[in-house]
């Protein structure tokens, strides 16, 4: 199927749908920023940077309800069907997942602030620090396949993702045994338990990223299937 | 703590899952058809209009046609009850089945044919005689003149028509008096009177104001309970409104035909896309 290289006969319509595509990127590559900036934060103890993300994160929102306004817009005004309106309902999705993603990045950048002041213990972050890049990398990657419409880029970050999880699971049970060496360690160790759910998070958001991908290009709605089930589902067609 | 429980207990309703199925619910397989058309030609002198059409017309839903003007959506419409018979220079060759009979055979009677299928046009034609006599017309013809037979058809087929109540107390006078909008919803009781198999529809909304336009397609929703309907229609919003099914044609070819919520969310040719997201070829 693919999507459509063809002008509209419409200008003023080409440049709407062109205009929200942009935005979507705009406030995609806000979102990277900040969880890049949290998970800097977090790993430093920068409580400059981690207080500069919680504040930015109104920005995040307010891209948000600005593109949900542009694409209530042109539902009521053009009517979009077929890989428009594909294109229309995949940003609706998108950026509700961006957004969620900016909320754990505030998140994360909470907590950072509030590790900036303790014990930093490198042994605690070093496992944390390649779960973060890992989920950096699929963000970054789902965006770019998003810009590109790129359908295998999608689902080869997709496939990613459950290799991440079970890294999330490892780290997990490592903190709990630090809490039970030393109590006094759990309020920290608490923070850090936190943060590692929010990275995780933002991995799964990923990974939805992707499904709409899929869905634009290929107007097959993969959610809730496994890695090898889309596949599958793709092939089909 | 007991007090919420009992609030909260009506609103837990059970989801019956199974009934939400993804993807179109509509299989041409699944369908009865009620008319068919096998590699079907149609030339206008050495023009041809027609090339190769293949597609078949499910019993009981609202199959649209849409394309660009003079794409052919309106001359394979009016092979269905054999108007371009009217035409001298139409050759076709190829078949046209209806319920399985070949409908441009030797024997078939056309005015018999065209009472099986009712044909509404563009602009509406009511007869200059009165509401009622617009709508007796065609039982009058087959020499039907009980009054208590026609009274009964009469209102049947205004009530069916959505028209009923707007008309009750004026069935004589003449029908030219009515808005568009009540006119065309009289040609098609008109044309429900005598029991048709198949409604033909032929922009039926398309000098219509919005309101008027949305009783036709509510009506079209009615109706196709107890009739086959085909439609043409430069409206893409409309098509996608009414119909189960939809056919894209395009230069005198069928482009794509299928279950029309696919159609307008993953149509699979390109020229389809190009057509219902109103971009150049």
């Amino acid at each position: 199927m693919g999507t459509n290289t063809s002008q509209h006969i419409s200008q003023q319509f080409e440049a709407e749908l062109q205009d929200i595509r942009s935005r979507v990127l705009a406030m995609g590559g806000l979102v990277e920023q900040q969880v890049a900036d949290a998970l800097s934060a977090l790993m430093t103890g920068d409580a400059e940077l981690a207080r500069k993300v919680i504040i930015q994160d109104t920005q995040v929102n307010t891209m948000e309800i600005l593109i949900d306004e542009e694409c209530v817009q042109i539902i009521a005004l053009r009517q979009p069907t077929a890989g428009d309106l594909r294109l229309v309902t995949a940003i609706f999705k998108t950026i509700t997942d961006l957004e969620r993603i900016g909320d754990e990045a505030q998140s994360i950048a909470q907590r950072a602030l509030n590790l900036a002041v303790a014990d930093r213990p490198k042994k605690n972050y070093r496992e944390l620090s390649t779960l973060g890049n890992h989920a950096r990398g699929m963000l970054r990657d789902a965006l770019n396949a998003f810009a590109r419409l790129d359908v295998d880029a999608a689902l080869s970050i997709a496939k990613e993702d459950s290799a991440r999880d079970d890294e999330y699971e490892s780290i997990i049970r490592q903190l709990m045994t630090y809490m039970m060496e030393d109590p006094r360690s759990i309020s920290n160790v608490m923070d850090l338990i936190w943060s590692a759910r929010s990275i995780e998070r933002i991995g799964d958001h990923a990974h939805n990223l992707c499904e709409y991908v899929i869905y634009l290009v290929e107007g097959m709605d993969v959610r809730h299937l496994s890695v090898e089930k889309m596949k599958e589902v793709l092939d089909r067609d | 703590m007991e007090a919420v429980k009992q609030q909260a207990a009506p609103t837990a309703r059970a989801i019956d899952i199974g009934s939400m199925q993804r993807g179109s619910k509509l299989n041409m397989a699944n369908e009865d058809i009620c008319l068919q058309v096998k590699d079907f030609n149609l030339f206008y002198g050495k023009k041809q209009a027609l090339h190769n059409i293949n597609m078949s017309i499910a019993k009981n839903r609202v199959t649209a046609f849409i394309g660009p003007s003079g794409c052919g959506k309106s001359t394979l419409l009016r092979c269905f009850n054999r108007m371009n018979d009217l035409i001298d220079s139409v050759n076709i060759n190829g078949e046209m089945l209806l319920d399985g009979n070949n409908l441009n055979g030797p024997s078939v009677n056309v005015a018999d044919l065209r009472r099986q299928v009712g044909m509404v046009f563009q602009k509406p034609n009511p007869f200059p005689k009165s509401i009622y006599e617009n709508v007796a017309y065609g039982l009058r013809l087959q020499g039907v003149n009980d009054r208590a037979t026609l009274d009964n058809v009469v209102e049947k087929s205004l009530k069916a028509a959505a028209l009923w109540d707007e008309v009750k107390d004026r069935l004589n006078e003449s029908a030219m008096g009515m808005s568009g909008g009540q006119q065309q919803r009289l040609v098609i009781a008109r044309a429900i009177a005598i029991e048709p198999e198949v409604l033909l529809l032929d922009e039926p909304a398309s000098a219509l104001d919005p309101l008027s336009t949305l009783k036709i397609e509510e009506l079209i929703y009615e109706l196709k309970d107890k009739y086959t309907i085909v439609i043409v229609t430069h409206n893409m919003q409309q098509a996608a409104r009414v119909s189960d099914y939809t056919a894209f044609m395009y230069m005198g070819e069928l482009i794509e035909f299928g279950a029309t919520e696919e159609l307008f969310t993953k149509p699979t040719k390109k020229q389809t896309e190009d057509y219902i997201t109103g971009r150049y070829g």
